[in-house]
């Protein structure tokens, strides 16, 4: 059966329309997203200096990143920072969301005092804690005033020791307060009806946690876990506000070293191999979750 | 009709059946979709005081190093090293005029508006209209638009920022507030066009089909239907974007290095690197950024924690 030609018309301009809609978002896209993501597939194997023409080097980026230990330190710390996140933002967020879940009075004014911090730029959060944790006028300053000494050598931010894990403390009291709104949203779509028939049972708040809040929001939970680990891959803001990675490298991460070797030192096309490595790793991730997100559906 | 909230009422999945997890059944979750869950706290009176307890310790974990931060915003250096975390013994806001008048934050704040002021209202409409066409219109390949748009919200930034920077430098807009405006829209649009379109798809359909029967064209039926029911979604979509704006920092980082032209996040870097021990001035500074931010916030808490729940990524 074929449309009449009048139909067919109409039916094309319509199409065309929807183009037209669709056009600025897709085209800016394309731009600033798509278009550079593919490229960067391609720069990954040259010598690009970002000026004069890339010629493709085959696997001279990769060799050098085997031997890079400015690489592997930072991808190391990324690991580190990924199993931080992965443990401690989660209990907190479970707890405080449990918590929250059990009260009547006041819950929403816990909830908007957790969550204030996740709205607070990055560069704001740096600022607070480099005060809080100087030793000359932080909390240290206020602990030596009532005779208590053992913080004031301590340098959170400046000795090599500290500074990854004191960079993830600060990251962490921004993020945490997020994921109890997040778990708490899960939670309560929890059916109540479960929490009464365990109460009728004589269980306890521990048993009902693991037994029926847990297995209850765990979509969520899987959820929470994949933009952790994404995330945990891409962490930026605080390391660079707070120590650039330093001191020696002690907080460096890949996006940072990425950032460097593009822009300082001027070797976009090994930053670009870089990028392309973390984001497999990413890549392998998200194909990690995927996977067991089916054998959830499917139980 | 009047309210548009009753349109976002995508139909609701009773929890006994598991839900497929996609983002998008989180969102719906966090989204607060239907009426709120009658309260199950009927749990036993004496365990409360414990989880008031754990709550009130978190609750001061969170926030008091804010109020520590308004504290000492009001001291002078002095008076920092002898009381660093008491109640400041004066209001003085002598910090807050040097902060702004000398330091960069009050163009920073300038910056700041026009940056955050383009990229809501250009994700608004770009998003807007894709999502319309996407809900809407006869648009070819929409199982694989939404698809590219997934994916280009899992991207991870690294995989484009280098090649970005050298196009945006052939480009003539590196240094530019426009510049980093295209990339903010650019980086908002997908996710919400797919928030926009969950929306979209929840407005009857009958309400287009009446406008068209009364003659509105295709442009009509987006301008005057649709828009004011999509109200509630675009204000959403634009605090997202506007806050992201507002406090990104690495894009700024790299994108802007000329200090006229430094918006709010990293003028307040550069000032504090260039005021390492003058925590009082630095900490008005920030004050002053943050205030714009938690007020609004506070405002509208319930769209702010909708749309950065649904959000995505962010370490």
């Amino acid at each position: 059966m074929t449309l009449p030609d009048e139909g067919r018309l109409r039916r094309r301009r319509r199409r065309l329309v929807a183009i037209a809609f669709a056009f600025p978002a897709l085209a800016l896209n394309l731009l600033v997203i798509a278009g550079p993501a593919v490229s960067s597939l391609y720069y990954a194997w040259t010598d690009w200096n970002g000026f004069s023409a890339p010629s493709f080097t085959g696997l001279d980026n990769a060799r050098r990143l085997i031997e890079d230990a400015t690489f592997w330190n930072a991808l190391g710390h990324n690991l580190i920072w990924l199993v931080l996140f992965l443990t401690v933002p989660m209990a907190m967020g479970l707890v405080g969301a449990f918590m929250l879940s059990r009260v009547r009075r006041g819950a929403s004014l816990f909830r908007v005092i957790f969550f204030i911090p996740y709205v607070i730029a990055s560069v704001v959060n740096a600022q607070i804690w480099k005060s809080l944790l100087d030793p000359a006028t932080g909390i240290a300053a206020q602990l030596d005033r009532i005779g208590i000494t053992w913080l004031n050598d301590v340098y959170f931010f400046g000795d090599s020791n500290l500074s990854l894990y004191s960079v993830a403390f600060v990251d962490n009291w921004h993020f945490w307060g997020f994921l109890v709104v997040l778990f708490l949203a899960a939670m309560q779509s929890v059916d109540p009806s479960l929490f009464e028939a365990a109460r009728i049972d004589g269980a306890g708040p521990f048993r009902e946690f693991w037994h029926i809040t847990l297995p209850g929001i765990r979509a969520t939970l899987m959820f929470a876990l994949m933009i952790i680990s994404l995330g945990a891959l891409l962490a930026f803001d605080y390391s660079f506000a707070l120590t650039a990675g330093g001191p020696a490298g002690s907080s460096d991460l890949v996006s940072l070293l990425v950032n460097r070797t593009a822009f300082t030192a001027l070797e976009p096309g090994y930053a670009s191999f870089m990028a392309l490595v973390i984001s497999l790793l990413g890549g392998v991730l998200l194909v990690i979750f995927h996977f067991i997100r089916r054998n959830e559906d499917t139980r | 009709m009047t309210s548009g909230t009753t349109f976002k009422t995508t139909p609701r999945t009773n929890s006994k059946t598991t839900l497929r997890t996609t983002p998008r059944t989180i969102f719906r979750k966090t989204f607060g979709t239907g009426p709120r869950t009658t309260s199950r706290t009927s749990g036993g009176i004496q365990r409360t005081p414990v989880s008031y307890v754990v709550l009130t310790l978190l609750a001061l974990f969170a926030g008091l190093p804010l109020l520590i931060l308004v504290f000492n915003s009001f001291k002078s250096s002095l008076e920092l090293g002898q009381n660093p975390l008491g109640l400041p013994s004066s209001l003085e806001f002598g910090n807050y005029v040097e902060a702004w008048t000398r330091g960069s934050i009050g163009r920073g704040m300038w910056n700041s508006v026009v940056l955050v002021g383009g990229t809501v209202i250009g994700t608004c409409v770009c998003a807007g209209a894709c999502a319309y066409s996407m809900a809407r219109l006869d648009l070819p390949f929409k199982r694989g638009m939404e698809n590219y748009l997934f994916v280009v919200i899992s991207l991870p930034v690294q995989m484009f920022i280098v090649p970005l920077f050298f196009l945006w430098s052939n480009l003539n807009l590196i240094d530019s507030l426009f510049g980093l405006v295209v990339i903010y829209v650019a980086l908002n649009t997908p996710f919400s066009v797919l928030l926009l379109r969950t929306f979209l798809v929840g407005i009857p359909r009958e309400l287009d089909e009446a406008a068209r029967i009364d003659g509105a064209n295709e442009w009509q039926i987006a301008w005057r239907v649709i828009l004011p029911l999509a109200r509630p979604g675009l204000l959403t979509v634009g605090l997202v974007a506007g806050l992201g704006a507002y406090s990104e920092l690495l894009f700024s980082v790299i994108f802007v290095t000329t200090p006229e032209k430094l918006p709010m996040a990293t003028a307040l870097l550069q000032y504090s690197q260039g005021h390492t021990q003058l925590f009082g001035l630095v900490n008005a500074a920030a004050v002053i950024m943050t205030l714009p931010a938690v007020l609004l916030f506070l405002f509208m808490q319930r769209k702010f924690i909708a749309g950065l729940a649904s959000g995505g990524v962010k370490g």
